[in-house]
């Protein structure tokens, strides 16, 4: 009988135990610098199977109906900085979209050459990382035809997209895709937002559209893209300025 | 916990006073080492993913019907107000119903100051606002949580396991009536009859297993931007993706009220014994001695 309530005993302190671990050492190990590595580990997974179920899939398209009456604007809302507010006095006028980095020919396009491409009109759904959707309808040009006019050379595997908003930490937002999705032929820079020009609180002049993934990654208040081989040495080095505070680079869940 | 009877309690092998000279205290192997692992697996899983999962909701603790969130009607909201001397009152706000829950959801303390937030710190993982990190641990152990899931289903159908343990047989379906008056006068089988699961049990744990774990993991893929490009049936099905996102809420809450009944259940029938045959396989049962078996 003394064996079996000492048995008992050991079991009841070790599921006490078990408990008390798992809820108050989440907490340590968020801290720590290896646990949060082998966690984001399963991102990489998510997007490899995400990729090989998924392919070029299209994200679903709605009808009018559907778009949302007011379109959330989220993160940055009215850039302040001089060279901006310069830009948004005179209706974007000057407004040029500078193509560089790892490319055969450096682009440099206007609003105005850039609603000459052939354009594309979406309404998609835009998830955001909090959880809340909204539904809006798009125009703008194929990411995949301007850089098709920049021919990105061999090397280049990221294309970086550098924004006019300054974050709280004083540097400006900046995001980053992979060809995959760069590539898809909803990957839209857009211009405009339910039949309008687009806003300044949803990223005017022209802003990305990556209706597959979550917010974060459709950049607005785009200032200039570039191709490179990798985005390690471009600001955090994790590929956007929310990955570089620990939210993953895909953003595909 | 005052309502269950004391004789309840007392009437648990174990706890008895020693059997009576008929009954002998038999040792069966209750659970394969495979099911201990997973299921303990399965447990760490639940509770970190969730720990983390409220620590998500919390980034817009608000839920919806449909496609897209319709902002000023959520059917669920944990929102807070502040009256004119600068309090805080937590306000949970189901359909048009409201509800003060300061303190619990909406808005609660934190190292001591009130603080506008969904679920109580205690309750999230990590514990502070930080939805990256709870992304982080949500989605890999959502990995770990289908690996073991898939595991579990395919060993169970190898080893019959489902078809011989968890399917209710017809003697079962038969006796759910009297099952469900014993649960609720909390009597519970004995003898050889507790050697395996009863109906509401079997039942229990199938509904568990495959519907709230199945459904769970199809609708937070269906909140997934990217799988909906190949999962649009399914986000339709369900009415949009804002709908996965209130039924994947609404799963979670089902692992909560399961997880409840299944710690009672384990502690009115014999922690230790339960205990012990979850972690070592070994479960006692107080059989009738061979020669004096009756109907």
């Amino acid at each position: 009988m003394k064996l079996i309530n000492k048995r008992r005993r050991f079991l009841r302190d070790a599921l006490a135990l078990t408990g008390a671990v798992t809820l108050g050492g989440c907490d340590k190990l968020s801290e720590t610098d290896w646990a949060p590595k082998v966690l984001g580990s399963a991102t990489a997974l998510s997007h490899a199977a995400q990729r090989a179920l998924s392919r070029d899939a299209m994200a679903r398209e709605y009808s009018e109906a559907d778009i949302s009456p007011v379109f959330r604007p989220n993160g940055s809302t009215d850039p302040q900085s001089p060279e901006y507010r310069a830009l948004a006095a005179n209706g974007f006028r000057d407004y040029r979209l500078n193509v560089g980095g790892l490319v055969a020919h450096p682009v440099s396009l206007s609003l105005e050459q850039l609603r000459a491409l052939p354009n594309r009109t979406q309404i998609t759904r835009h998830d955001c990382v909090e959880g809340w959707s909204v539904i809006g309808k798009w125009t703008g040009v194929q990411l995949s035809r301007v850089l098709e006019m920049a021919q990105p050379t061999k090397a280049a595997r990221y294309v970086v997209f550098r924004c006019y908003d300054a974050m709280d930490d004083g540097s400006e937002y900046y995001e980053s895709l992979g060809f995959d999705d760069a590539y898809h032929p909803q990957t839209l820079l857009a211009w405009e937002l339910n039949g309008k020009t687009l806003p300044i609180p949803n990223g005017a002049p022209l802003r990305l559209r990556v209706p597959r993934q979550l917010g974060y990654k459709m950049a607005k208040y785009l200032r200039r893209i570039d191709l490179v081989d990798s985005f390690k040495s471009v600001e955090g080095g994790q590929g956007g300025y929310w990955e570089d505070q620990g939210y993953q680079w895909y953003a595909g869940i | 916990m005052a309502s269950i009877p004391e004789d309840a309690i007392h009437r648990q092998p174990e706890t008895a006073e020693p059997p009576s000279p008929r009954l002998v205290r038999r040792v069966v192997y209750r659970h394969t080492l495979p099911l201990r692992i997973m299921h303990w697996i399965n447990a760490i899983c639940l509770l970190i993913l969730l720990g983390s999962g409220l620590q998500i909701f919390n980034a817009h603790p608000a839920l919806y019907w449909g496609q897209r969130s319709t902002f000023d009607r959520p059917w669920l909201s944990l929102g807070a107000t502040q009256t004119r001397d600068g309090k805080l009152h937590g306000v949970t706000a189901i359909g048009s119903h409201r509800f003060h829950t300061t303190g619990w959801f909406g808005v609660s303390k934190v190292n001591g100051q009130s603080t506008v937030r969904g679920f109580p710190a205690w309750a999230t993982i990590p514990g502070p606002q930080w939805l990256a990190m709870g992304r982080a641990w949500h989605f890999f152990f959502a990995w770990i949580f289908v690996i073991n899931g898939v595991c579990f289903v395919a060993y169970a159908l190898w080893t019959r396991h489902l078809t011989r343990d968890l399917v209710p047989t017809r003697r079962d379906w038969r006796g759910i009536g009297r099952s469900i008056i014993d649960h609720a006068l909390l009597r519970h089988p004995h003898g050889e009859e507790a050697a395996r699961y009863n109906v509401l049990q079997r039942l229990a744990y199938l509904i568990v297993i495959f519907f709230f774990g199945g459904g769970v993991v199809l609708m937070g893929l269906a909140m997934s931007p990217r799988m909906d490009s190949v999962l649009g049936w399914l986000v339709d099905l369900v009415g949009g993706r804002q709908s996965a996102r209130s039924i994947h809420f609404l799963f979670a809450m089902g692992f909560i009220a399961f997880f409840l009944i299944h710690i009672f259940e384990v502690i009115v029938t014999g922690v230790g014994n339960n205990l012990r045959s979850i972690i070592t396989g070994r479960y006692a049962i107080n059989a009738e001695a061979r020669d004096e078996t009756h109907q």
